[in-house]
């Protein structure tokens, strides 16, 4: 046996060991997510227990090096402990913003006292944590933010408001954009990580389309920050930006896996009897199946670091667009049914919820138009782009 | 999937070579300008022998390199890029893997290492490729078969020494069993070939059979176990035929970015309009795609994967789909000159029309996808 083969078959039992029946099952309902932190409510034993497993073994978070609280498995392990999890249909552990934003940049750019600090407590999902970058003033032009870090000598002082912010009230820390000099757009950025219990933050939930409140206002007002949670150099903050902005992006393209194809349509929502209907799920499902190939040979290529920076920016657009037209064609599919906001028929609205919710994937992250923007100037080349 | 050393080799061997000798100019526009009646040059055919090229799928043992789909994806994918005529696709993929492990192979693989020998693939009967729709009929007679019907779209016809017939030995139109499939010489007697221009100056032949009569050894396989080596074939063809389409489309925008790089209107670079930069950016998104979706096909046909079938109908629906996207922005973002015939733009834009038609086109292939899905 191979190393690969025989690590597979320890995978294998050490998962069918460790991973409860009730973790194997498909997820309901975004709430049926393991998000951990410091005041999460577990929903039952089995969650808690599975979190708790992987978190010790360092499989949240497999490819992190074992001194961080990581798996330090090689990306062909990683993928093998993947296939291995699927092909159980065990969930994930753990869903992080830790883990598929703030990690890598740490990674990256912490120091040393800063990886050893967080990142153990990110793989085993006890902080929560929240992104700070968006403001009333400044969205796609993110770099137009305006919230205010200024130097105490002993320690900072921040004042502003962000907006947009995903769980700003479940969430124990916030990374954020702040301005620490106004002397240049870009330059004058720094990314600064602290305590959502601190004196003077303030959060207001923000009630979407879909009807859920996972948003909100977040406010600071005179909140004192310790020197030592800048991440990279002060006003080089936008390097460190830009660098987790492309691992959102990375994970938000995701959403276009979601499950997929005709076969799931017209599972949860009868037969397709409309030809013209049928037609579009045909070509529908030739659009998931290639960007499935898609985001897999993209993995590949990101793990042995072929990827090219701006390709999160083409797979972040293909991957919502194909996620909206996804939810477009179970609402078509369901007819009436799908239409019932609040009844059994439509699982609970959890079809038109959620078809509500996919219209935020081309825009939560960067929009479409940013992110063409960016596959235009960046890999393309094309002018004044 | 990341290729690996080798496989990198041969595809930067055929870019280098195919963008010296395959090009526009020197290939597809010349044989086009010169009425050349085969539509491609055997001396490109030659040069590709003489790089292993004709023989990558023939077995090793046989005189080949014995290499995969995805070593046949990597080069098709360049000879899209160039429109490259050549008979690569229909002799050195489709036919020799039809004839892998046949008497008939041992026949026809050295001429074809050589680039001596073309070969084409008769399946079509009608304007749309179904190939359960086979209805061409082959009676048994004497020691052998005789064979009567049509068949069009057979590509490089006029031209192939051996054209692989699909026939009807029993059974109806609609069904997979009881097709067979024969290797039938160019001189067989009662075969009529007409010679037909397509749009993208290729040719294509149209047979007419009656009563021709092939010998039991020009079987391919079984009798009435045709659909096996067809549909392995077919498969291979696909997918060639959808990475050829990559090739195309990538060639058609790579042409087009080049433009809007360079044209000026309204004193500024129409580069940097932006309604023609997302349109360019989702073009490129879109090949990406399809390429990964082509070489995935590759990769699940190399593997013996059960899953390569309804890979390869996935790449070429959607393959079909951006090249045709691709050709008509790079024709739409060019403005007035796009259309003209001394532009380059607009071969890509026929040559796409044809590949998405050869072995069925992006509906076809959806649905196919469905049905295999459901
Ligand atoms: C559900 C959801 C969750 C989010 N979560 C977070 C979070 O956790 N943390 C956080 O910091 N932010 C978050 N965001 C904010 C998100 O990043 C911004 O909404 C996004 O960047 C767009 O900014 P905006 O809403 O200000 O739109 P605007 O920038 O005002 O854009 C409006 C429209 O103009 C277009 N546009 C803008 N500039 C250009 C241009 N240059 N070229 C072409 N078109 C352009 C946009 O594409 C868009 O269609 C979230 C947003 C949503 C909807
Ligand atoms: C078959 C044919 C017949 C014709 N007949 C006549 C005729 O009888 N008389 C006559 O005078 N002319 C005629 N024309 C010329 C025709 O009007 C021009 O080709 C047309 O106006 C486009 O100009 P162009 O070719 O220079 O393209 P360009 O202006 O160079 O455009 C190239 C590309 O850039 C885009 N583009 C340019 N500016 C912008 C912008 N501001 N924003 C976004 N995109 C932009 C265009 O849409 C196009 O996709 C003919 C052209 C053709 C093809």
């Amino acid at each position: 046996m191979t190393d690969l083969e025989s690590f597979r078959a320890e995978t294998r039992s050490w998962l069918e060991a460790n991973c409860p029946a009730e973790m194997r099952t498909p997820m309901r309902s975004e709430d049926d997510a393991c998000w951990g932190g410091r005041n999460f409510q577990f929903q039952s034993e089995a969650q808690e227990q599975w979190l708790r497993v992987m978190g010790e073994k360092g499989w949240t978070v497999p490819d992190w090096p074992a001194a961080y609280g990581g798996g330090g498995l090689s990306p062909a392990e990683t993928k093998v402990l993947r296939e291995e999890m699927k092909a159980i249909g065990a969930r994930n552990p753990l869903s992080s913003f830790g883990i598929s934003m703030l990690g890598p940049a740490l990674l990256k750019y912490g120091t040393e006292e800063q990886k050893t600090r967080f990142l153990p407590e990110i793989a085993r999902g006890e902080i929560r944590w929240c992104q700070g970058y968006s403001e009333p003033g400044a969205g796609s032009d993110l770099a137009g933010l305006q919230t205010r870090c200024e130097d105490k000598g002993d320690h900072w002082l921040v004042n502003g408001q962000k907006v947009w912010t995903s769980y700003a009230d479940k969430a124990d820390w916030i990374f954020c954009l702040v301005r620490t000099s106004t002397e240049s757009k870009h330059g004058g950025i720094s990314f600064l990580l602290f305590d959502m219990e601190s004196e003077g933050v303030s959060t207001k939930p923000i009630l979407l389309i879909s009807g859920y409140s996972p948003f909100c206002e977040t406010f600071f007002d005179d909140v004192k920050v310790p020197k030592d949670q800048i991440v990279g150099e002060v006003n080089k903050g936008w390097d460190v930006a830009k660098y987790l902005l492309g691992h959102e992006r990375e994970m938000i393209s995701g959403m276009g896996l979601g499950s997929g194809s005709s076969r799931t349509l017209a599972a949860s929502l009868g037969e397709i009897d409309d030809p013209v209907l049928a037609a579009e799920v045909a070509l529908f499902d030739v659009d998931a199946i290639a960007f499935a190939a898609m985001s897999e040979h993209f993995i590949d290529q990101l793990k042995a670091g072929e990827a090219h920076p701006a390709m999160p920016s083409m797979m972040k657009y293909a991957g919502t667009e194909l996620n909206k037209k996804r939810h477009e064609l179970i609402m078509a599919a369901g007819g009436s049914d799908a239409l019932e906001w609040d009844s059994e028929r439509s699982r609970g609205g959890k079809a038109p919820r959620e078809w509500l919710r996919t219209k935020a994937n081309s825009i939560e992250g960067g929009t479409s138009e940013v992110q063409l923007g960016i596959v235009a100037k960046h890999i393309l080349r094309l002018p004044g782009a | 999937m990341i290729l690996t050393d080798d496989q990198r080799q041969i595809a930067d061997m055929a870019k280098s070579f195919l963008a010296e000798e395959g090009t526009i100019a020197k290939q597809l526009r010349h044989w086009r300008d010169i009425g050349c009646k085969d539509g491609f040059g055997h001396d490109l055919w030659k040069q590709m022998a003489e790089l292993g090229l004709t023989g990558l799928a023939v077995p090793e043992a046989e005189g080949g390199l014995g290499l995969g789909a995805t070593e046949a994806a990597l080069v098709m994918e360049e000879v899209g890029r160039n429109l490259t005529p050549s008979p690569f696709l229909t002799t050195a993929l489709v036919a020799v893997e039809a004839m892998k492990g046949t008497e008939q192979g041992k026949h026809w693989f050295p001429g074809i290492v050589a680039g001596e020998t073309v070969a084409a693939i008769a399946v079509d009967e009608g304007p749309h490729h179904r190939p359960r729709q086979i209805a061409l009929r082959a009676e048994r007679s004497g020691n052998g078969f005789a064979l009567s019907g049509t068949k069009q779209f057979v590509v490089h016809g006029a031209s192939a020494d051996v054209i692989l017939v699909a026939a009807r030995t029993s059974g109806s139109a609609g069904e997979s069993d009881g097709l067979t499939l024969f290797a039938v010489p160019r001189e067989a007697a009662g075969m009529t070939v007409e010679n037909v221009a397509l749009t993208d100056s290729s040719k294509a032949a149209r047979l007419t059979f009656d009563k021709v009569a092939v010998d039991a050894d020009a079987v391919i396989g079984e009798v009435d176990g045709g659909w096996e080596p067809l549909r392995r074939a077919m498969r291979l063809g696909r997918t060639g035929a959808a990475a050829e389409m990559v090739g195309a489309a990538g060639g058609a925008m790579t042409m087009t970015v080049d433009y809007l790089r360079q044209r000026k209107q309204f004193g500024k670079l129409i580069g940097e309009f932006q309604v023609l930069q997302h349109r360019a950016a989702h073009l490129f998104g879109e090949i990406e795609i399809a390429r990964a979706a082509t070489l995935k096909a590759a990769e699940l046909l190399d593997k013996g994967d059960d899953k390569a079938g309804i890979m390869s109908h996935v790449a070429k629906a959607k393959a079909g789909r951006v090249a045709t996207l691709a050709v008509q922005e790079g024709v739409q973002m060019h403005g007035g000159i796009g259309m003209t015939d001394e532009h380059d733009i607009g071969f890509y834009m026929k040559r796409a029309k044809v590949l998405d038609s050869l072995f069925g086109d992006s509906s076809y292939h959806a649905r196919m996808v469905q049905v295999m899905g459901a």
